[in-house]
């Protein structure tokens, strides 16, 4: 696919996402919108899995933080302001995933893997077992953050529709930031260190500090969709940190294709679709679920990215291994 | 904390650490030897559980359920060795992760189809359904006491196969070099497939003997799961005296831990875990 026609096409995309709320249908709204969440949250968590080689399975706990900065830092009886609870809670992600990532980037590995978890669930324990967030049973965010500035309310997100949009927004934004960050010699870096960190090393580059940059970059941009989740839904549980959500992050990106920013919305689309419907269809959804998983990975090795590319070596006739 | 709580939380420590470490060591084996991340260990755990509670309903027997439940899920593992692990050997981490997830909702779903959702207790045999009385009010149950005796024997039992014989030295063999013990002409796929049944049948037994302390509720296996990766990776991974070590450390942390502070119990064992691996980045004693 050319660039031309691949812009066009991603250009389509967006054009047919944001006709979503023309259905007029609260329950294709909310779930798009939650899907394009999960969008961000993928993309987020690509950064360190598909481009930094880097494979937390803590990726939740940022989601969580940013979501849980929402609803504790937002007043009870009135709605804070957005420009103020936004960058908070970011910052707060960030800020985790700084602290976090000075220790956890020490190991590597599989060691890498279950450090994060280690921490995530530290994260996860300290909102189940302490009154800080409601304890097990999560709390609500009663007012959605207020986008007023000086009296002016440029959009409001209580409105559902408005809502979807500003989501919808922050997901281009978030792909178009991430595919210029890829572009300089930062993103450059980080992909030199995930094909080989010891030649980065010999190199000069100092990759702690590019793999801490890439680590709390991703956090940030974790909480932003975990910001984005509990304003959409009014509540947060401690569920949201879990090690089911790191978990079904991970899948999402590597179902959408480790490294590519498009196949892992796509990946998002897939997953969150794909609960959807066997949700509805039957009760036995899980078993649907664990068996296309299983499928995937036995037939499909690359992911939903991957497809374009088997079906052109099929075509030309090659084996599409 | 006066002597007699101090004496049962001991023992409630080691019987957790050892149950732990009958779950861990299949991990820590298929980890080190076959290179495989398998979430689906826990299920394995949920699974011999349900097995402890139907056979046992059907038996009326623990003990028969145990004996009848052991070669069921050894084969179980040798099947699902030949049928989808032996596709995952030289594939990355992450589709490991990836199948192996499918596999818990798969495992998950079938439970609730033929069990059903319910939480269920198993009957303590009746001949370890007593307590020994150590103050006027505290007292300590012998089933508690006979699954540490049984954990500590298999122990042993691993111990002897692994160090002295033939089995074990090629399965050490093949913990250090794959290709090697190939080029040796030892069909080290057979060996995989042992080992594989071997981690299966223990993480079952250990869900077994846990069923009438635990009773047997859907999801059991998760906790478990997540525990014995942190058993894993604090042992080092591959190495199961490692484990071993691991198991009570993390046995005695989490049940210590809930006495002492309750409201962070929960994280205890993970910070000893950042902490084990901030001073040794490959774990307590890395493959043995």
């Amino acid at each position: 696919m050319n660039v031309q026609a691949s812009l066009i096409l991603k250009l389509l995309v967006v054009a047919l996402l944001a006709c979503v709320p023309l259905t007029g249908e609260s329950f294709y709204i909310e779930i798009v919108g939650k899907i394009l969440v999960m969008a961000i949250f993928a993309m987020s968590l690509d950064l360190l899995v598909g481009f930094t080689g880097l494979v937390s399975f803590g990726h939740a706990a940022y989601f969580g933080i940013a979501a849980y900065a929402v609803a504790i830092l937002s007043p009870q009886y009135e709605a804070a302001s957005l420009w103020y609870v936004l960058p908070a809670s970011i910052g707060l992600s960030a800020l985790a995933a700084f602290v976090i990532g000075l220790f956890v980037l020490r190991t590597k590995g599989i060691y890498f893997i279950m450090v994060t978890l280690a921490f995530a669930q530290m994260a996860y324990f300290i909102f189940h077992d302490t009154p800080l967030g409601g304890g097990s049973d999560g709390m609500y965010l009663n007012n959605k953050p207020s986008a007023a500035i000086f009296g002016w309310e440029p959009f409001d997100l209580t409105n559902e529709v408005h809502m979807f949009y500003f989501i919808l927004v922050m997901m281009v934004l978030v792909y178009l930031f991430l595919t210029r960050i890829l572009q300089s010699p930062f993103g450059r870096a980080l992909v030199g260190i995930k094909s080989n960190e010891h030649r980065m090393q010999s190199l000069g580059y100092f990759t702690f500090r590019y793999k801490l940059g890439a680590f709390t970059l991703a956090g940030a941009l974790g909480g932003l969709a975990g910001f984005l989740y509990a304003v959409l839904f009014g509540f947060v549980t401690p569920e949201l940190l879990s090690w089911h959500e790191s978990g079904n992050v991970l899948l999402m990106v590597i179902l959408g294709g480790m490294g590519n920013l498009p196949g892992v919305i796509a990946g998002a689309f897939a997953f969150e679709a794909m609960r959807e419907v066997f949700a509805d269809l039957t009760k036995y959804w899980q078993l649907l679920m664990g068996g296309v998983i299983v499928a995937v990975v036995l037939f499909l090795p690359g992911g939903l990215a991957g497809i374009p590319g088997r079906i052109k070596r099929a075509m030309q006739g090659g084996d599409a291994k | 904390m006066d002597f007699a709580t101090f004496l049962i939380q001991t023992l409630n420590s080691l019987q957790y650490g050892l149950l732990l470490f009958l779950v861990a060591s299949g991990l820590t084996l298929v980890f080190g030897i076959m290179g495989i991340i398998n979430l689906a260990h826990g299920s394995f755990y949920m699974i011999g559980a349900y097995l402890a509670f139907v056979l046992t309903s059907a038996t009326g027997s623990l003990v028969m359920a145990i004996a009848l439940g052991i070669p069921l899920a050894l084969a179980f593992g040798a099947f699902l060795e030949w049928a989808l692990f032996a596709h995952l050997y030289k594939r990355d981490h992450l589709e490991q992760v990836l199948l192996t997830y499918g596999l818990i909702l798969i495992f998950e779903q079938l439970r609730s189809l033929l069990v059903g959702d319910d939480v269920h207790g198993v009957a303590i045999p009746a001949f370890l359904d007593a307590s020994i009385q150590l103050t006027d009010v505290m007292s300590y149950p012998v089933y508690r006491l006979a699954i540490s005796a049984v954990c500590i024997v298999l122990a042993i039992a691993l111990y002897y196969v692994i160090q002295r014989t033939r089995l074990g030295m090629m399965i050490r063999a093949g913990n250090d070099d794959r290709t090697m013990v190939e080029a040796l002409g030892i069909n080290i796929n057979m060996i995989y497939r042992v080992v594989f049944a071997l981690g299966v049948a223990l993480a079952a037994l250990a869900g077994m003997l846990a069923a009438p302390i635990s009773s047997v509720f859907p999801n059991m296996g998760s906790h478990v799961l997540i525990i014995s990766f942190v058993i894993v990776v604090i042992g080092g991974i591959g190495s199961v005296w490692g484990a071993l070590v691991a198991a009570l450390i993390v046995g005695f942390a989490d049940t210590f831990g809930k006495v002492l502070i309750p409201e962070l119990s929960g994280i205890v064992v993970y910070v000893v875990m950042a902490v084990v691996l901030l001073w040794r980045p490959e774990g307590i004693l890395k493959k043995g």
